[in-house]
């Protein structure tokens, strides 16, 4: 068995109006400095150890995130 | 031709006066060069005879390219209606009742005792296509400030979409999405959606059709028109940070065939917010109650520039912009980038000096950004300025406001009459009715009750909150939602209300352009008139494929006759709208689909009748009369998969009868119910009247036809209605006075849906199918 | 209607006798609300003094009872109530509610009263993952709630609205909210009963769809009784959850 991490955010230049609510938030709840806020999807994913990267990024690609609005990025966490 | 001295026409046929066109203001101007400016302005959607009428306006010199951006969307289909203008033109738009007719943000009709409703519908078929959830949201976000823009607060939404059939995976992502997309964004801003249709038939398949309409209500003295004026006003933009989403968007893309190619000119997708378009609704509205606003535009299509420049040539003064006190939401942007970017939630506001601390200080108080971007000048032009560039060297652009609003060019497309039209018409389903006799009538019912068109909508409303406001009278999957009138934030409640429809049969205007858009309107009117209401106004959307075409200008412009015809007959002014053209994928375009919103008025909310049978025993009468026209039915498209024929006839003397002696009806509580006869025909609209009721039927059809046509067919102008016992005399007096047809059915009862000799279905089992179809169409699984 | 509120008044009058002060509500609201003003409709139509809070107001002076509104308060994006729970007038309920004030937060209120810790529990996302609008059946709780002017047993009808109405909770939590008489309302079958897995449209834990606090002023529920008070669609049972706490008050019990 391996774990994956998916991160699923925004692509570049698409608005995140849940990110951009809650930088303003937190501002008004007194924090400064804080340049950008984005919210994405965490999701994780066990798998058998045939199951190569390969087919976990396109299992993204399907269904797993919307190309049309968020990328996507990988982590192999851990190897049996 | 006027005989002009000064005057030029350009190659686009368009007459300009060049002594009437004010003076540039920039003393210099970095243009494009001659060599260039013509491939890019093609490269942008404008022809080459266009770019000559570009230049005309500029007094001859070539574009800059921020210039040429604002040209291409001003003048693009989506914007300028260049290809429909000349065939609009065709629609009555005036009436006792309208204040605004077509040319502002939306139309708004007098509903009584100083109440007003603006109302609209408009497409967003393109972007969710692409992309159905925030496609459909921002859909929603676009009308709804069409409708705030006018002083008036939102009440209630509809939705007309279309889809192709659920047996398809990517069918019912985009169906899902989309309704899931338009109920995120109206029920956080808290308005309700009452009603809409949805219809699924390969047509759509390729291009879906996703048309929102709002409905706004208002005291008459609140109506507020986006016309600029002032010189010196500060210009101040309301709402979200500018970003690149969306360059080009709607307006390049509902201005193009959508296909393969598009995947290329992909825009950054649009994603809506609506909490800010909620701060946005209550800033605006409490401004604009105190008259904190000169003028007040919304951001739709094209952005900044469509706003800017309409608000400009509406008030016939010049507007000078510096693009660098938009506030940017990503680095580096390009002026050209900051003028065109379609983002969200923004608005455009006039507001005069004295008024802008308010202004300030009310958008500070809601959490909504607020920044002057600059001012109304005297000048007439529409002034790009970059603050960045040194002074002296930093207007981007400097064009004739009035002349790049209005002098888009105008076309009169060439067209031709389909040959399929003559095939369809030909079409005798007589074989069919034959081979019908034999079999179980019964059976035929209930995969009636399943067809997608016509089984429960309970799965799309119940994810749209339609009672938020607490004005919904009548709740959806009646023939006509009816809401309250009155702002009750204000402390104003009425009596009165509005009946809301919208209705379109793409099939029969397939079939039929001119008859099919006249009996959208009658049958928009038939639902307003079921609920008591009488109809007042109405909106269209109207959705076709690519104009430049012979055969889909034809279709567009018999169907735009009809629906003119018919409004003019019936007295019903068409007071906003929308036109979407470019409707197809792989090059077939969708059924012809001029969706008709309907807005009535309901004198008081005490008179108002539903669909459902009430109590047993009431007698049921049908109001007009059945004829053999199942050419372009439901029948032929579920069970034969037939979409042939000649569609039902409609006589508007008749239909208009029909309709008044049920309003007089129901003002008169005659009855206990009305439902119109349409989709599926007389034995459906018998079985929802049963269902909703939870209440069987037993009648007699003795109209002499083949039981099929008796059952199934669509003709028009007939309201099914019920009635207990002692109202029957005085109702026979009614529909005598009016001279229609009209026969008893039957009564009211039992646990059957009972047709005499040729129907009898348990009502549990037709209840069950009505309801669970839908989800479970959803639900499949390929 | 107007019969239902008539007899409504008739009822109450004998015990108001002491004293006859209309009860004064304060209607929060927070930039996203959106059913503040049909709440201040309906307590208006019932004949109860309303007013609107601003979320930046730091005192409730003058107010006897507060209403969290229903709504989205801003967006609802991170988790519905979080940040509307920092908002500077949540101080000033938190401690008005500690005083022993009447507070009632319907749907969005609700999520806001469990992000402020003023309920236990919290809403998580509709069992089915769709917004759910409906009128759902309901069965009254016998309950330490000030709120409720049905007796328990009865079964009665409000609409729902909401994407996150699935009321979880641990199993201490529950067992303490049994044991102490915080059920207020269970989703339930039109007869009464408990359909077998549960009658909650939106898979709420023990099919509850409100609760009140240990001392029975604080009160959350999912459904909306604003909505179906002044009789607009022909319904006006809503009123039934504003009326008994505003007789407290009358009788200056409440507080």
């Amino acid at each position: 068995m391996k774990r994956y991490e998916i991160f699923v955010t925004g692509k570049e230049g698409i608005f995140d109006p849940a990110g951009e609510q809650s930088k303003r938030a937190l501002a008004n709840l007194g924090y400064q400095g804080i340049d950008e806020l984005t919210i994405g999807k965490l999701i994780r994913l066990d798998v058998e150890d045939d199951v190569t990267e390969e087919t976990v990024r396109e299992m993204c690609r399907k269904l797993l995130a919307n190309p049309v609005i968020e990328d996507f990025s990988i982590t192999l966490l851990e190897e049996a | 031709m006027t005989e002009n001295a000064h005057a030029t026409v350009t190659p686009s046929g368009i007459e300009i006066d060049l002594s009437q066109v004010p003076a540039p203001v920039a003393a210099a101007i970095d243009t494009l060069d001659a060599e260039r400016a013509p491939q890019i302005a093609v490269d942008l959607g404008l022809t080459l005879d266009e770019y000559e009428t570009v230049k005309a306006t500029l007094g001859g010199r070539e574009a800059s390219l921020t210039e040429l951006y604002v040209y291409s969307l001003m003048w693009s289909e989506h914007c300028s209606y260049k290809h429909s203008k000349r065939q609009l033109r065709r629609f009555p738009s005036e009436g006792p009742d309208v204040m605004q007719g077509p040319g502002e943000n939306a139309g708004v009709i007098r509903v009584g005792d100083g109440w007003a409703v603006a109302f609209k519908m408009e497409s967003h078929n393109h972007p969710s296509a692409i992309e159905p959830f925030q496609g459909a949201a921002t859909g929603v976000g676009g009308i709804v400030r069409d409708i705030f823009t006018m002083g008036a607060r939102p009440i209630a939404s509809l939705d007309s979409l279309r889809f192709g059939m659920l047996d398809k995976a990517r069918q019912r992502y985009l169906f899902e999405g989309s309704v899931e997309g338009i109920g995120s964004y109206g029920n956080c801003l808290g308005i309700p959606t009452v009603g809409g249709e949805v219809y699924f038939d390969e047509a759509y398949e390729g291009n879906c059709l996703i048309n929102a309409m709002c409905v706004g209500v208002m005291r008459e003295e609140d109506l507020t028109r986006a016309v600029g004026s002032g010189p010196g006003n500060p210009v101040v933009l309301l709402g979200s940070t500018t970003g690149r989403d969306g360059i080009g968007g709607a307006s390049t893309l509902a201005s193009q065939e959508f296909d393969e190619a598009a995947e290329n000119k992909r825009p950054a997708v649009q994603v809506g917010d609506p909490f800010t378009e909620k701060l946005l609704i209550e800033v605006c509205l409490e401004l604009l109650q105190r008259g904190g606003f000169v003028a007040l535009g919304d951001l739709g299509a094209a952005g900044l520039t469509s706003s800017a420049s309409e608000m400009a040539s509406r008030g016939g003064v010049g507007i000078d912009l510096d693009v660098r006190k938009v506030p940017a939401r990503e680095d580096g942007m390009r002026p050209f980038e900051v003028m065109v970017s379609e983002s969200q939630e923004r608005m455009l506001g006039v507001v005069t000096p004295e008024n802008l601390d308010d202004v300030m200080a009310t958008c500070e108080r809601w959490g909504v950004r607020c920044a002057v971007i600059g001012s109304i000048t005297d000048t007439g032009r529409f002034v790009v300025h970059d603050g960045d560039l040194p002074a002296g060297q930093d207007i981007v652009a400097d064009m004739p406001a009035a002349l790049l609003a209005d002098a888009a060019p105008v076309y009169d497309p060439a067209f031709r009459r389909p040959a399929y039209l003559d095939e369809v018409a030909e079409y005798n389903p007589y074989h069919l009715l034959l081979e019908s006799t034999v079999v179980d009538l019964s059976a035929v019912l209930l995969t009636m009750l399943a067809s997608p068109n016509v089984c429960s909508r309970r799965w799309i409303w119940e994810q749209y909150d339609h009672q938020v406001q607490s004005g919904t009278v009548v709740l959806p999957g009646a023939d006509a939602a009816v809401v309250r009138v009155g702002l009750p934030g204000r402390g104003a409640v009425t009596n009165r209300g509005i009946a809301l429809a919208s209705d379109c049969n793409g099939r029969y205007c397939y079939l039929d352009p001119y008859v099919g858009a006249q009996i959208a309107l009658a049958e928009a009117s038939r639902n307003v008139s079921c609920v008591g209401a009488r109809p007042a106004a109405i909106t269209d959307c109207l959705n076709f494929g690519n104009p430049e075409k012979p055969e889909v200008f034809y279709m567009f412009k018999e169907a735009v006759r009809g629906l003119s015809d018919a409004c003019k007959v019936m007295g019903v002014p068409v007071v906003s709208g929308n036109v979407s053209l470019y409707n197809e994928s792989f090059s077939q375009p969708i059924h012809p689909t001029p969706v008709v919103g309907m807005v009535g008025i309901i004198d008081s909310l005490d008179e108002v009748c539903t669909a459902s049978f009430k109590q047993a025993g009431d007698t049921i009468i049908l109001v007009g009369e059945t004829h053999d026209e199942l050419g372009g039915s439901e029948y032929l498209k579920h069970v034969h998969d037939v979409t042939a024929g000649t569609i039902p006839r409609l006589d508007l003397g008749l239909e208009m009868d029909v309709q008044s002696t049920v309003r007089d009806a129901v003002r008169m509580h005659l009855l206990s119910s009305a439902h119109d006869c349409s989709d599926g025909g007389l034995a459906v609209a018998l079985a929802e009247s049963c269902i909703s009721g939870h209440l069987g039927c037993e009648v007699a059809l003795d109209d002499g036809l083949e039981p099929v046509a008796s059952l199934f067919s669509e003709t028009q102008s007939r309201i099914l209605v019920s009635l207990s016992d002692d109202k029957v005399e005085e109702f026979e007096k009614l529909v005598g006075k009016h001279a229609v047809p009209w026969s008893v059915l039957g009564t009211v009862g039992g646990e059957r849906i009972g047709i005499e000799g040729k129907v009898d279905v348990g009502l549990g089992e037709a209840a069950h199918i009505f309801d669970v179809t839908l989800e479970d169409l959803v639900n499949q699984v390929d | 209607m107007a019969a239902t509120s008539a007899a409504t008044a008739t009822a109450v009058a004998p015990s108001v006798s002491v004293t006859t002060r209309r009860p004064r509500f304060g209607v929060v609201s927070f930039p996203g609300s959106n059913c503040e003003q049909d709440a201040v409709n309906a307590l208006r139509f019932i004949g109860y003094s309303a007013e609107f809070v601003w979320h930046r107001s730091t005192s409730l002076d003058g107010f006897d009872a507060i209403v969290l509104p229903g709504g989205f308060s801003y967006g609802d994006y991170l988790r519905c109530g979080a940040i509307a729970r920092f908002s500077p007038v949540m101080e000033a309920v938190i401690a008005f509610a500690d005083a022993g004030g009447p507070v009632i937060g319907f749907c969005n209120g609700f999520q806001v009263l469990t992000e402020a810790h003023l309920l236990p529990g919290c809403l998580i996302r509709n069992e089915n993952l769709h917004f759910i609008c409906k009128s759902v059946v309901l069965r009254v709780e016998d309950s330490t709630c000030e709120w409720v002017d049905l007796a328990p047993g009865t079964v009665t009808s409000l609409p729902v609205a909401h994407n996150e109405g699935n009321y979880t909770c641990d199993e201490a939590t529950l067992a303490r909210l049994r044991a102490n008489h915080q059920v207020v309302l269970r989703y339930c079958e039109p007869d009464g009963s408990t359909a077998l897995g549960g009658s909650a449209p939106n898979g709420a834990t023990d099919d509850i769809a409100g609760i009140c606090n240990e001392a029975g002023n604080v009160f959350g529920l999912m459904p909306h009784p604003e909505r179906v008070t002044d009789g607009v669609n022909g319904q006006t049972q809503g009123a039934a959850f504003f009326t008994a706490i505003a007789r407290r008050i009358e009788r200056g019990v409440a507080r």
